[in-house]
């Protein structure tokens, strides 16, 4: 998809306007962190389990190359076919190429973020071939023609009625008359449907979680099981997926296991992990007769060694998406791509440049749940505040915001000149707050007082009460 | 492709800042992959006893909405598999895995049953099949494909019941991939390291046919590996199908089974 991210203030005034994304998005505020920390509550253990999924990632990123060339050799060991892709169009070509050989006509997906990332349904439509979403959420967008707006539930934005409305549009053939007025129904409508679809499939591409150097085996991580059913019915089995998905041996990857579902949607385990090693083997009675693995890059290996690696380790849990105030006010698609929240404020400009999607980085208020939720301890506000170096550096940001801040910048660089400007300045707006002691408005700061009062400052600095104290102590 | 490969590689070491790996840096990290070893496992499941273990089995996996049935010998299977069929109002009718390790099972007695052996149609609406293990810790059930025990079967069907040793329950996802490695015939610990007694050797599923590679009479691409390769798929099944994306209200069966029903027979597990 093409980013609109350059547009994240208009697109969060949308989403903040729009009273069913706001219902939908109350949903999701008090739902996800409740049932984390109840699962977290469950287990001690899990604060050393972070630390040691983060030393996995880290020692894995250090040594990507041989990973990398290792899980190869066991993925074709195995019978299977690893395609490296440098960029999105790159993997979009290797996918067309093996849906052709397979003469494919209706491809099944199971949900990946790294398909989203490369637009693969345009591409594939273009191309003569229908590609059908299978998992829920993703299918309910595909119908409504809309990008996901969380990156492990793609619907969220929603309510059930405009569920209801989708499926009496794309479903015709059923009766026009039937109620859907519950979650249940439109579950059951989209399982009775998707179901002949599964069984035409010629080719079903999946993601992947992760993927074990060790034995060549790709894992997805679902609830629903269409992802399942997506590999296992179609002669063709295709994973997409970042080359940083890999892990080195499956005891690694049962101690990233114990924090992926707890940190996203809050369960012991999800409903099913699945491993997936090369084709079907002599006797099989089910299974792929082919297994395509497609390794993207796009840009991933360039964050290795500098001040974006860490973002690398990232699970795509989305538990800082539900733990972000900002998320949760302006909902996924302000965001503009396909990576929101925080994780995406950080990937997204890496991605796509800085340019595209300077506001992202822009759109926290550094409280850090985020890096407090991050299952692989991922430093998100220090990667922002980067990304806002970069920004300002490239001479990005607004001409009136650069100045300000190079005033500032020359003004606190001076600490007794500061001192005496904001003693000045709390002096005069303790001044004219008057005895209401607030402002409704002032000048230069619109931004502030058009939602919300300033308080006037009162009595005296911190600064001047802290070297008083100071003076004191040293008396005594 | 190989340009793509190359460059991707070369980029890595390029970001990284340094060539390839030196040979005694490589012979670390294939060792590292080779030892196997286990990070920190939870307290849950690691300190309990045999009974223990199973119990805790039964309490998580009941949390997510599955059934358990815990009966003394395979001798009870056929009876129970017929109240759980009544009791959900469904058809005396299933299929079940080819599986050898269901072989002993008396569904004789039960000739009222009706059961067909083999992979998962799309009309099937009740399977039954063995497992390779049970993770106690969150009352996950491992299963592994195989010429005895297809894929389709854990999916398609509404309705999965599976048949569970009660020596089959381990307590660590761990446990599982020792048991996965010896039957794909990866020695769990190789050497030097000396090999260590897997928890529960020699349960239910399959045999080594899996692994057995060699003369291929499908298409010739497929199944054509060495002894090296684990299972084509291994599922990790921790309750029914379930979604949460419409609401966030969790619904069962959104595209696999509905229902989840394991047969728990407290007897030891047959050999081979």
């Amino acid at each position: 998809m093409e980013p609109t991210s350059h547009s994240f203030p208009a697109n969060a005034r949308a989403g903040l306007a729009d009273p069913i994304l706001q219902t939908a998005l109350g949903l999701a505020r008090t739902g996800f962190p409740l049932r984390r920390q109840q699962a977290i509550a469950r287990l001690p253990e899990f604060e050393e389990l972070r630390e040691e999924g983060r030393a996995i990632k880290d020692h894995t990123l250090a040594n990507l190359d041989f990973y990398l060339e290792l899980y190869e050799r066991n993925v074709t060991a195995a019978g299977g076919q690893v395609h490296w892709a440098r960029t999105a169009a790159e993997a979009r070509a290797a996918i067309l190429d093996i849906c052709r050989a397979a003469n494919a006509k209706i491809v099944t997906k199971g949900k990946s973020m790294v398909a989203e990332e490369i637009a693969l349904n345009d591409h594939l439509e273009a191309n003569g071939i229908t590609p059908v979403e299978t998992d829920l959420g993703e299918y309910i967008i595909q119908l409504r023609h809309e990008p996901p707006s969380h990156i492990i539930a793609p619907a969220i934005h929603l309510m059930k009625e405009q569920v209801a409305d989708a499926f009496r549009a794309a479903h015709t053939e059923l009766a026009p008359a039937r109620p859907l007025t519950d979650p249940r129904a439109l579950c059951d409508e989209a399982r009775t449907v998707l179901r002949p679809r599964f069984l035409a499939a010629d080719v079903g591409i999946t993601g992947a979680n992760f993927l074990v150097a060790e034995t060549g085996s790709s894992i997805i991580v679902t609830n629903e099981g269409n992802g399942d059913l997506t590999q296992i019915l179609p002669r063709v089995h295709i994973v997409i997926t970042g080359i940083e998905k890999i892990v080195p041996t499956l005891e690694d990857t049962a101690t990233l296991l114990r924090l992926l579902a707890r940190s996203a949607t809050g369960q012991e385990f999800s409903s099913y992990t699945t491993l997936s090693t090369g084709p079907r083997r002599t006797g099989d009675l089910d299974g792929p007769e082919e297994y395509h693995v497609v390794l993207l890059d796009n840009g991933r290996s360039a964050l290795l060694g500098g001040e974006f690696q860490d973002m690398l380790r990232c699970l795509r849990c989305a538990a800082c998406l539900n733990h972000c105030p900002v998320y949760a006010a302006v909902g996924g698609h302000a965001y503009g791509w396909v990576y929101p929240g925080p994780m995406g404020a950080v990937l997204t400009p890496a991605l796509v440049g800085v340019a595209e999607a300077g506001h992202l980085p822009n759109a926290s208020t550094f409280c850090g749940r985020c890096e407090s939720v991050c299952p692989v301890k991922i430093p998100l506000p220090k990667m922002m505040r980067h990304w806002r170096e970069r920004e300002f550096a490239q001479h990005l940001s607004p001409a009136v915001y650069r100045s300000g801040l190079r005033l500032w910048v020359w003004v606190a660089q001076r600490p007794g000149l500061y001192h005496a400007l904001a003693g000045i300045a709390g002096r005069v707006l303790g001044w004219a707050g008057g005895f209401r002691g607030r402002f409704r408005a002032l000048p230069f700061a619109a931004g502030w007082t058009a939602v919300r009062d300033l308080s006037a400052p009162e009595g005296r600095s911190f600064q001047s009460l802290w070297a008083e104290r100071q003076r004191r102590e040293g008396r005594r | 492709m190989s340009a793509a490969r190359d460059d991707i590689l070369g980029g890595i070491r390029r970001a990284l800042r340094r060539g390839p790996l030196p040979a005694d840096t490589t012979a670390e990290l294939a060792g590292r992959v080779a030892a196997h070893r286990r990070n920190l496992v939870p307290a849950r499941a690691a300190a309990l006893d045999r009974a223990g273990r199973i119990d805790l089995f039964v309490l998580m996996v009941e949390e997510v909405q599955t059934t358990v049935a815990r009966v003394s010998s395979e001798q009870d299977v056929p009876a129970e598999v017929a109240r759980y069929l009544a009791a959900e109002n469904l058809p005396a009718e299933l299929v079940a895995a080819p599986d050898r390790s269901l072989d002993a099972i008396p569904w004789e007695t039960r000739p009222l049953l009706r059961i067909r052996r083999g992979r998962a149609e799309a009309d099937d609406a009740v399977s039954l099949t063995p497992c390779l293990a049970a993770v106690a810790e969150t009352g996950t059930l491992m299963l592994a494909s195989g010429p005895g025990t297809p894929t389709t079967l854990n999916f398609l069907p509404d309705t999965h019941i599976v048949v569970l040793h009660a020596s089959q329950v381990v307590a660590s996802y761990e446990d599982g991939w020792d048991l996965i490695r010896a039957r794909a015939g990866l020695s769990p610990n190789p050497p030097p390291a000396p090999s260590s007694p897997s928890p529960a050797s020699g349960g239910g599923q399959g045999g080594g046919e899996a692994a057995a590679g060699g003369s291929a009479h499908g298409a010739d691409r497929v199944g054509a590996v060495g002894p090296q390769a684990l299972p084509r798929t291994i599922n990790l099944i921790t309750g029914p199908s379930r979604t949460g994306d419409i609401e966030q209200r969790i619904q069962l069966g959104a595209h696999g089974p509905r229902r989840l029903h394991v047969v728990l027979v407290e007897d030891a597990p047959r050999q081979g």
